[in-house]
């Protein structure tokens, strides 16, 4: 139920956006955001953009986790 | 960056289960409350890639498996009027209620049609102006603000005929009435989009109080993997608090915006839980002054005695207490294909979980 899907935004008209999910276009309200351009990143839930996704903040994830890599981590 | 790629990478996912393993020393409990984290957890098989001291549970976080046979009933009860239309999402369609489920009413001529959207709902009222429209909103605090949208939208563009039957809930009385009935569990593997509107500081108090761990999570197995790291270390070091593992979508306050349409039409009240019975302030209704798209207020009918199915352990599997695979019915009078409970129904459900990818 709370499946929410990251789609790039492509297109603006008022409060309502078009975003390609993989190359799907899906129609995404813009109802509780306000600062969304073309090329950001939403998460789409039921119709809605839930929040823009940070790719600053999934860089810095990624980077932590690779971080814990050292020599003396390796198990497998 | 895809945002969905990135994160199923398997060499960082072996990397993670090597390090849970080597700081891993005690037993630890964990319970997934998001039916999307149970659906991706036995989807990337990832009870597998843990050490056996590392438990996890199904919790109450599927929204179709904790609501109530009466609300399915009043549906049906709604949808067996020749003057309503109801409009829902796909995933309630076949949850059985006592003697009858919307998709048996749409066999009988009921007027019941799947939406992707609210606004889909309310543009259905519009062409449909001799008949009421009912929306069923059912889901947590990441659904809760696309049916106060509806609402406000509905207002705004005088469409009269465009009502919701609520059965919102939130997420945190349900996670606290869990450990208050005794479920032992170490840590939350906390809801992440639930969680991306409402703010992971709605957990404070829940992690303080109970001392728990708490971990805001994303859906990809590289996120379930981390998350269940930053778990089992603060477990490790007895430092139970709340973390957002999920930072490329959650902040400490969530979407204010979101927020503030919710409590402008909506307000707190009890409501039943499947398994937990009723929990205080658990329940979202209509407040007052949009009364008016209120369908349990506008439109009364008549409801049935609601039965729950006999046999049916769906209450207990959503507290974690017992495994799918511990029902009578499992695999053999209840299947996806025929459920028996909303356990099996939802395609977050954890029976239907195990059903799809076994243990």
């Amino acid at each position: 139920m709370c499946l929410s899907i990251p789609g790039k935004v492509i297109e603006i008209d008022g409060n309502m956006a078009k975003a390609s999910v993989g190359g799907t276009i899906v129609k995404a309200g813009l109802h509780m955001l306000d600062d969304v351009q073309i090329g950001d990143y939403i998460l789409i839930h039921t119709g809605f953009a839930l929040q823009k996704i940070s790719e600053e903040e999934a860089l810095e994830t990624l980077k932590l986790i690779k971080e814990l890599q050292n020599p003396d981590n390796q198990i497998f | 960056m895809k945002f969905v790629d990135e994160f199923r990478d398997k060499s960082l996912v072996l990397e993670l289960a090597g390090k849970i393993r080597k700081i891993s020393k005690k037993p630890v409990v964990l319970m997934e409350v998001c039916g999307g984290h149970t659906m991706a957890i036995r989807r990337f098989g990832i009870p597998s890639l843990l050490p056996s001291n590392i438990k996890l549970l199904s919790g109450p976080g599927c929204p179709v498996c904790v609501t109530s046979r009466r609300y399915i009933d009043q549906a049906v009860a709604y949808a067996r009027r020749k003057d309503i239309i109801i409009a829902t999402y796909g995933d309630l369609i076949r949850v059985p209620g006592s003697t009858s489920s919307l998709a048996g009413e749409r066999g009988n001529g009921a007027d019941i049609r799947v939406v992707y959207s609210t606004l889909d709902a309310i543009e259905m009222a519009r062409q449909n102006p001799g008949k009421s429209l009912i929306f069923l909103g059912i889901g947590f605090e990441t659904t809760t603000p696309s049916s106060a949208i509806a609402i406000r939208e509905a207002q705004k563009s005088g469409t009269d005929n465009f009502l919701l039957f609520s059965a919102h809930k939130l997420m945190p009385p349900a996670m606290a009435a869990l450990i208050d009935e005794g479920i032992k569990i170490d840590g939350y593997i906390g809801p992440g989009h639930v969680t991306a509107i409402a703010g992971a500081d709605m957990y404070q108090e829940l992690a303080e109080k109970y001392r728990l761990a708490i971990v805001v999570s994303g859906f990809e197995p590289v996120d379930i993997m981390q998350t269940i790291y930053m778990l089992v270390r603060q477990v490790e070091s007895d430092e139970p608090k709340v973390e957002v593992q999920y930072r490329r979508a959650v902040t400490a306050k969530g979407n204010p915006a979101a927020k503030r349409i919710v409590s402008e039409v909506f307000e707190q009240r009890d409501d039943w839980w499947r398994g937990l019975g009723i929990l205080k302030d658990s329940g979202l209704g209509i407040k007052s002054a949009f009364a008016q798209y209120d369908a349990e207020k506008q439109i009364e009918v008549k409801v049935e005695e609601a039965i729950e199915p006999k046999g049916c352990i769906c209450g207990e599997v959503l507290k974690g207490i017992r495994s799918p695979l511990e029902c009578k019915l499992f695999a053999r009078a209840c299947t996806p294909s025929n459920p028996v409970g909303a356990c099996m129904v939802s395609n977050e459900g954890a029976c239907q979980a195990f059903y799809r990818y076994g243990n």
